[in-house]
């Protein structure tokens, strides 16, 4: 056992917790009660339905295998495949990302380079920092009209603030001196701020980015399940409404997939940007 | 006839802190000749690095001007290079990127591969060559980072160069190593040099003038010391030079008594407030102690 790396016995340790885990689930299901056993109640929310208790992990594969063997049919609104309601999530999360960062990344280098500007904005964004992305929702909606449009404003206005905060964090926190080398080479305000500032402050910025996109995932399931109609948000409070225990809890994993998947994205950008000093 | 850069009657003001202003230094004039190595002593919170800064552009002074190659000097510019003592190397760049960002900003007509080749070039002037060009900042040791900036200030022919401390974070062994190197391409380059430092011995070693300043507040360039040990020099060969211990004990003198009571004076009412030109030489046969003259001869410039 020791002659294996550090990696293979931690993954060895990984697969023993995931099969003592699936284990212990499988185990913890009672079996179904006949029908005969039921009570009035638990036949009207139909308990007696072979769907409703919480599914063993066995059938959770099952359901898995079923859904990403076609992520992509299409059998009316009520009914698509896993990978098209993912596919309208990552499209809601990514416009209403990008759009934050085009607007936070700008307006957090005039913050940082200019104290006035940082005294002036810092009383608004500190309000509306720490209001809750949903609770702009009913706002939105009737502002906006559109629920995919208000779906976007949402993950746009909960990205917005930490890019903001670490960009001009980032960008006050340049050292003088490499500012002063962009100086005494008389380069102009535009290539100092590619040259200088902007791979000066680039971790700082990146971790801004990187807890944005984890907040726009959080967020976009909650933001699915009030508009409806699409997306893995959506998916969820559908197959809840239907009592599919099954697919709730596969549409919980694939949450935790694609979530990793957009951090590992921004994890490896932020390594890429790193520097020593 | 003006001095080639032209200090002329700065003086430099902050708040205190306490309502009332400081005056770091008060009507400090003094010249360098184009060519020349200069290197400016004096105690700490005399205002040498006020003076590099103003000298760089990147502070203003409360009053007085610059003027250099009969230009006043208004904010920084790729004439002065300045080696701060921090290196100030960029950590996200290779060595070379550090170096050739500044030749291309120097020579923005110049392709890539002139870019490049002359970066390499005054890479190796300092002894850095190979696959180390290639590293991160963070990978190199203090005097080979010391070392990627002096190649960035002089691939860029300043018309001054600026030094502050430029050794300052560095142990005695490789400060020696690198003085060395940076007096073989200050020879070969016939580089204006101004420099700040702490050390006699480096000073001495490297310059042909050392400005000496009394203690502030309201400091003032008060000598100016010429050093009159013929180059090339070498550190194991100066110290049996008869000049050598001579023009030593004068700074030391200086620096631990002199400054301190000379600070806060302004010079003779009416006269200029240039620095007095202090001239020591031991081979120089008028200066024969025979002669009963004192050794030290000071000459108003």
């Amino acid at each position: 056992m020791y002659g294996l790396s550090l990696n293979v016995r931690a993954a060895i340790l990984s697969c023993l917790i995931l099969i003592v885990g699936l284990l212990v689930w499988e185990a913890a299901i009672p079996a179904q009660k006949a029908v005969g056993e039921l009570t009035e109640y638990e036949r009207l929310t139909g308990g007696g339905q072979p769907k409703a208790g919480v599914p063993p992990p066995s059938q959770v594969i099952v359901k898995a295998w079923e859904q990403l063997s076609d992520p992509f049919y299409d059998a009316g609104p009520n009914d698509k495949g896993i990978g098209i309601q993912i596919g309208y999530s990552i499209y809601r999360v990514l416009t209403g990302y990008f759009l934050a960062a085009a607007v936070a990344i700008p307006l957090g280098f005039l913050i940082g380079m200019s104290p006035i500007a940082y005294k002036a904005l810092n009383p608004f964004i500190q309000v509306l920092r720490p209001i809750s992305p949903l609770a702009w929702m009913p706002l939105a909606l009737f502002i906006i009209g559109d629920s995919e449009a208000s779906a976007i404003f949402v993950i746009f206005i909960c990205s917005i603030w930490p890019m903001l905060i670490n960009t001009a964090f980032g960008v006050a926190g340049v050292r003088e001196d490499w500012v002063n080398v962009a100086r005494t080479h008389e380069l102009g305000a535009l290539k100092t701020a590619f040259m200088v500032i902007l791979p000066a402050a680039a971790p700082t910025i990146v971790t801004g980015m990187r807890i944005s996109i984890g907040i726009a995932w959080l967020v976009i399931v909650a933001a699915e399940m009030l508009v409806g109609g699409t997306g893995i948000g959506y998916y969820v409070w559908n197959e809840w409404n239907n009592l599919d225990l099954t697919s709730v809890v596969f549409s919980i994993l694939m949450i935790g997939v694609v979530g990793m998947f957009l951090d590992s994205m921004f994890a490896y950008l932020q390594r890429r940007v790193t520097y020593v000093e | 006839m003006k001095p080639y850069l032209s200090i002329e009657n700065l003086t430099q003001t902050f708040p205190d802190g306490a309502g009332g202003d400081l005056t770091v230094f008060e009507n400090s004039s003094f010249g360098v000749e184009k060519g020349e190595f200069v290197v400016i002593l004096g105690h700490s919170g005399c205002g040498k690095s006020t003076i590099m800064n103003i000298l760089a552009g990147l502070a203003e002074p409360t009053s007085g001007v610059v003027v250099m190659d009969g230009q006043e000097v208004k904010g920084p510019s790729l004439d002065r290079g300045v080696v701060f003592q921090n290196y100030s190397l960029l950590p996200w760049l290779s060595t070379l990127k550090n170096v050739s960002f500044g030749v291309a900003a120097r020579h923005p007509e110049w392709t890539k591969a002139q870019v490049a080749e002359h970066s390499t070039k005054f890479l190796a002037m300092v002894g850095l060559e190979g696959d180390v060009i290639r590293r991160k900042p963070s990978q190199l040791s203090g005097g080979m980072r010391q070392r990627v900036s002096i190649a960035r200030a002089f691939a860029n022919h300043p018309k001054l160069l600026l030094l502050d401390e430029p050794f300052g974070a560095l142990d005695a062994l490789t400060r020696g190593t690198i003085q060395d190197e940076l007096l073989k391409i200050w020879g070969q380059m016939e580089q204006t040099v101004f420099m700040i430092t702490h050390d006699i011995d480096e000073a001495i070693l490297l310059a042909d003038r050392i400005l000496l300043m009394t203690n502030g507040p309201k400091a003032r360039v008060a000598e100016s010391v010429e050093i009159t040990i013929p180059r090339p020099r070498y550190r194991t060969e100066i110290v049996e030079h008869p000049n050598y211990y001579a023009i030593r004990n004068h700074l030391v003198q200086f620096l631990g008594k002199r400054s301190k009571e000379m600070a806060g004076q302004q010079s003779e009412p009416g006269q200029s407030n240039r620095p007095t030109t202090v001239r020591i030489d031991k081979t120089d046969p008028q200066d024969d102690p025979e002669d009963k003259r004192p050794a030290l001869r000071a000459v108003n410039s």
